[in-house]
């Protein structure tokens, strides 16, 4: 009986069981989905809810905001110097992409364009300079920054900053470059370009969304940095966000102002995360390009 | 005119490279001479050379410096557990992550919108985030396992022993994954229809679609991904030194070295301590690069 039905309508006991299978595999699907989607920005939101708690609130857990008490925000920039943070890492890490690009816009064209004796070996040793661990650095660092006054100062870490943006935006930009076609660069140099000419009016252009991801990659990772901004840097007034978050401390010794933090954390973060995602498409190729930092 | 090109090539590469000499070349230079010296952090000027000592030396019957400290070696292991089951977790949630949003579904620029959040979150704030939610007395997981009655009684996650490492990593995990997601999913996009269509008509199903020929196209350049993270991972220090400060259950490499030069101020021991991390990590990023064949752009210029 089965077996007739079976050979008279062969696809149909597979059709009857497919959707099922299929509606299993979608709501396994959805609910994967959904989980990661939850474990991926919960503990923002979390962070979020607490910074709009203040006093007894922020020592009971809720899953949804009560109120809206924006005093942590107040408080931060009032009772901390969080705005002189803001400034100095906006500050220092401007600065830092500015000297990154600027000075591998003319490295990655040689490293790209120019046959030399040496080059793999160059490329080699830069992408090996972006694999220094950085305490590597520190002792030798501090001496250098100290000995040319750079100690608890802005300069110090512009300066240390270098080795961690510079050795990866050649790197990308050296990529990025290499795809340029090769008949821009020879209708200049039948004009009679020099090299300076090539890079910052022929090749600058089209580079350009190139180095605006490449610069943002930097930018987050000078915004972000910890190690030397810890070490280089003394007084409250020259600390960058991230030392100043990990520093930040309560009237006394036995309180820790959670809601502060969770409100420095949020403030500092909501313009990164949404520079991110508005740049998102170009920060894979970059990150794809790279592969260097993470 | 080679010789000409090659001469404005080393003019165009001389800033950079005067830069990363000065910023890289030079402060490594000093580290390695500090870690032969008896150098301290308030008078750098006065170290006086001790050769191998902060490595290793035989004082008094008893063995002392680096290589014969107890807590060094804790560190080390530390840092290899950390590393090793942080980065296989990132990898293999990464992949899961980057299959997800390669399929079509409504929604999907939005689920990775969301899924890149934690990547684009400093690793200082995402260190406090997870130390608030962890918190031994008012954190939201004890209060989440205590309503499910997985525990009966609030956990030390960032102070006891036994939790303090998984803390370190479901934090570290939490905020590295969509770096490795989104380097799965360049992989995965790479990978030719073709074969997954001729996968699907031979009659395979998804796992072993999935197993014997996605995996093995996506190996190359996962497999640089994971060498990456683990490089980085080995030197791990900021999200430890926030989230369980001073614990030695923790403390990784960069964490003890750092502790030695600028909280003890011995620079000296210190800076053998980072320079047998570097040495470390400088064997494992040459190695790897002669492993892997990873030629640079090969064939520039043609």
């Amino acid at each position: 009986m089965h077996d007739r039905l079976h050979g008279a309508f062969p696809p149909a006991p597979i059709a009857g069981c497919e959707p099922v299978r299929r509606g299993f595999a979608r709501i396994g699907f959805v609910a994967l989905t959904l989980a990661i989607v939850l474990f991926a920005v919960f503990p923002f939101y979390y962070a979020m809810v607490t910074s709009l708690k203040t006093g007894t609130a922020l020592f009971r857990v809720d899953y949804l905001p009560r109120a809206l008490d924006w005093d942590n925000y107040r408080a931060i920039f009032r009772d901390q110097p969080f705005g002189t943070n803001i400034l100095n890492s906006a500050i220092v890490a401007a600065a830092v992409v500015i000297a990154s690009l600027g000075l591998s816009l003319t490295a990655a064209y040689a490293l790209a364009r120019k046959a030399f004796q040496g080059r793999g070996l160059l490329l080699m040793t830069i992408l090996g300079v972006s694999m220094f661990p950085q305490v590597a650095v520190l002792s030798g660092m501090f001496e250098l920054v100290r000995g040319l006054g750079l100690y608890n100062r802005l300069g110090g870490l512009m300066l240390s900053y270098l080795i961690l943006t510079l050795p990866f935006t050649v790197w990308v930009l050296t990529t990025f470059t290499r795809k340029l076609p090769v008949e821009l660069e020879e209708a200049a140099v039948l004009d009679g370009a020099g090299p300076l000419t090539i890079v910052f009016r022929i090749f600058l252009p089209p580079l350009a969304p190139a180095a605006v991801s490449t610069g943002l990659l930097a930018f987050v990772a000078a915004w972000n940095e910890f190690l030397f901004a810890l070490t280089f840097t003394l007084t409250d007034d020259q600390r960058t966000v991230p030392v100043a978050i990990a520093l930040m401390s309560g009237a006394s010794e036995f309180e820790l102002p959670w809601g502060q933090i969770m409100a420095a954390s949020v403030a500092v973060t909501l313009p990164i995360v949404a520079l991110v995602l508005s740049f998102q498409g170009r920060i894979v190729a970059g990150l794809t390009a790279g592969a260097v930092k993470g | 005119m080679a010789g000409e090109g090659a001469r404005v090539a080393w003019w165009l590469l001389a800033p950079t490279l005067i830069v990363l000499a000065l910023v890289a070349g030079w402060p490594l230079t000093r580290t390695i001479w500090f870690s032969l010296t008896d150098a301290h952090l308030a008078d750098l000027a006065r170290a006086r050379f001790v050769g191998l000592e902060n490595y290793l030396a035989r004082d008094d019957g008893g063995w002392f410096g680096v290589i014969a400290d107890p807590l060094w070696w804790r560190a080390v292991r530390n840092t290899f557990v950390f590393a090793f089951v942080s980065v296989s977790l990132e990898t293999l949630l990464g992949l899961v992550i980057a299959l997800m949003l390669q399929a079509r579904f409504p929604g999907r620029a939005l689920v990775r919108a969301a899924v890149l959040i934690p990547w684009a979150i400093p690793t200082i704030v995402s260190a406090q985030i997870w130390g608030w939610m962890l918190h031994d007395q008012f954190g939201l997981i004890n209060d989440l396992l205590l309503r499910v009655d997985l525990i009966d009684q609030p956990l030390a996650w960032t102070a006891d022993p036994g939790l303090s490492m998984g803390a370190v990593i479901v934090a570290d995990v939490w905020k590295t994954t969509p770096f490795m997601a989104l380097l799965s999913l360049a992989a995965l996009q790479l990978v030719p229809g073709e074969c997954l269509d001729a996968a699907r008509v031979d009659g395979a199903g998804a796992w072993r679609t999935f197993r014997y020929v996605t995996l093995p196209l996506i190996l190359p350049a996962l497999g640089v991904a994971v060498i990456f993270r683990s490089l980085d991972a080995l030197r791990i220090f900021d999200l430890i030194y926030v989230l369980t400060p001073g614990s030695e259950d923790t403390m990784s490499m960069s964490v003890f070295a750092r502790q030695q030069l600028v909280d003890f101020q011995d620079v000296g021991y210190g800076s053998a301590a980072s320079s047998l991390l570097f040495f470390f990590i400088a064997a494992c990023t040459i190695g790897f690069m002669v492993l892997s064949r990873l030629r640079p752009l090969q064939g520039v210029n043609r």
